[in-house]
């Protein structure tokens, strides 16, 4: 696979393949999509945008369901 | 306002074949679907050019073929958030709101998984069974990473495959339901060749990894994210080391639209007729939502959704041997996929039941219906809006008849508040 397009995650420059999910890229760079309301770390649960457990800020934008987006080159992602 | 004779909900194969027979039957047709390009979960991210490696692929290339060649018009990245007036349906993507004017409806809402909870099952690296499948349809490398399968239905196998042939180890798969539910429903695929193959093909690709029935997930454990799993078969205990564990209890159909829309549900599914019209005039519905049966049976009922809605019923009857057989296998599916009441047991009193708001069985314990439970705890008030742990409690404590309301989906507040448009003459 070529990892081609580059993002941050959290201030960390990475690069992920081309049309990689921003929650792919998240649980392969072992970072949290986002804490819980009692501070409990959590990633993906269901994939298909459905459970929210993936929601992070990306380019800004608090709450994306991140396993619905796609990695584009430059985006910005940071754990809620 | 856009004006359409028929909006599709859901472009998995379902909406796909009905949104593709309608078109072609000249009908103005728009197909909603709130995934980044269509095929819904058992053809996600299939591309026309390259589907055809995959298992199913052939039919995913046909069908965007035939969709194609139609005016329908398609719309993705959006979802279906209200019915805010008679024959008008709201959908929102990003913030930006419409509405789209409907004569009929078609929804192929699709399912999700079932998920129950165990100690440790809001750990990173826990995720659903189709939902290590969506990821690395999604990109997620599993090369090398140790995946333990556990929970029930045909995904797991379908799962572990899938996840072999792209070099994870597949540490086990475990299925719940005993030897014996799934000896009898063995002749029911002696029926359905194509499946019987599909499935003998995924226990080849899956030979090197344990395949238990009658076993099942007592809790997942790790510092920070998932380590290892303790499985029993209800005798005893047995620990396996993994990255990822994919856990998932087969699948339950997203409900909140047809809920909304007032559809008619029994058994936890929508009633329709032979025709996939639900108790709603000018509602139709397919696929997962009326019975988990899969590809063939979304496949048949969409096209008959899309036929009916085009006034050509008498085609629509032609396929009603084939819809007949595929809704007596996904009867016999769930029979033989039921849940073991032991599962009602994992969840230990500071399990989390609601991962949003982080409620406890514990406190939910006490509550009598599900109603209660939201006022007394916030159990279903966060962001999925009971998606997960609705279906959970209703196993857990037999709470039903989840009621829906707007937004099906998280929206600001103002996507609902937003005047419906006049309504204007469907132009020709």
């Amino acid at each position: 696979m070529n990892d081609s397009c580059p993002i941050t995650l959290n201030g960390r420059a990475l690069r992920v393949p081309a049309g990689a999910t921003v929650a792919a890229a998240m649980v392969m760079a072992n970072e949290p999509c986002r804490f819980s309301v009692t501070g409990q770390p959590r990633g993906p649960l269901c994939g298909m945008g459905i459970c929210m457990e993936c929601r992070a800020t990306v380019d800004g934008v608090p709450h994306r369901r991140t396993c619905q987006v796609v990695c584009a080159p430059g985006m910005e992602v940071v754990t809620e | 306002m856009s004006g359409f004779d028929v909006v599709v909900v859901g472009a998995g194969p379902g909406g796909m074949a009905a949104a593709t027979v309608a078109a072609e039957a000249g009908l103005r047709v728009c197909l909603l679907d709130d995934n980044a390009s269509p095929g819904g979960q058992i053809w996600r991210s299939f591309q026309p050019g390259s589907a055809s490696k995959y298992p199913h692929g052939k039919g995913f290339i046909a069908w965007s073929a035939r969709l194609e060649r139609t005016s329908c018009q398609v719309l993705q990245g959006w979802q279906a958030i209200d019915h805010p007036a008679p024959g008008v349906l709201r959908i929102e993507r990003d913030g930006e709101v419409r509405d789209l004017r409907f004569e009929r409806l078609i929804l192929a809402t699709g399912a999700r998984e079932r998920f129950l909870p165990f100690p440790g099952w809001t750990l990173p690296g826990a995720m659903g069974v189709g939902g290590v499948q969506a990821l690395v349809k999604g990109g997620l490398d599993p090369r090398g990473k140790r995946v333990v399968l556990a929970g029930s239905g045909p995904l797991l196998l379908a799962v572990g495959a899938a996840l072999a042939g792209k070099g994870a180890v597949v540490a086990g798969i475990y299925e719940q339901a005993p030897l014996l539910s799934l000896a009898a429903f063995a002749p029911t695929l002696l029926g359905h060749p194509g499946k019987l193959a599909e499935g003998a093909r995924y226990r080849v690709a899956t030979l090197r990894a344990p395949y238990r029935t009658g076993s099942w997930v007592v809790r997942a454990e790790g510092r920070g994210r998932v380590e290892r799993v303790t499985l029993t078969d209800g005798r005893r205990q047995w620990t396996v080391d993994c990255d990822w564990l994919g856990c998932g209890f087969h699948l339950a159909p997203n409900l909140e639209l047809p809920r909304l829309l007032g559809c008619r549900t029994v058994d936890g599914y929508v009633a329709v007729d032979g025709f996939q019209q639900s108790s709603v005039a000018g509602i139709a519905c397919v696929g997962e939502l009326t019975g988990i049966g899969g590809l063939e049976k979304a496949l048949v009922e969409g096209q008959i959704a899309g036929l009916t809605a085009a006034g050509r019923e008498a085609e629509a009857l032609r396929l009603a041997p084939q819809q007949r057989r595929q809704q007596r296998f996904a009867q016999r599916l769930d029979r033989a996929f039921a849940l073991r009441p032991e599962l009602r047991a994992l969840a230990q009193a500071d399990t989390l039941v609601c991962r949003c708001e982080d409620v406890p069985h514990a406190e939910l314990a006490p509550c009598t219906s599900w109603r209660q439970a939201k006022l007394h705890t916030r159990c279903g008030m966060g962001a999925c809006q009971g998606r997960v742990c609705g279906a959970a409690t209703e196993f857990l404590f037999g709470w039903e008849n989840r009621p829906s309301r707007p937004p099906v989906f998280p929206a600001a507040v103002s996507a609902l508040s937003t005047e419906v448009e006049a309504p204007q003459a469907v132009d020709r």
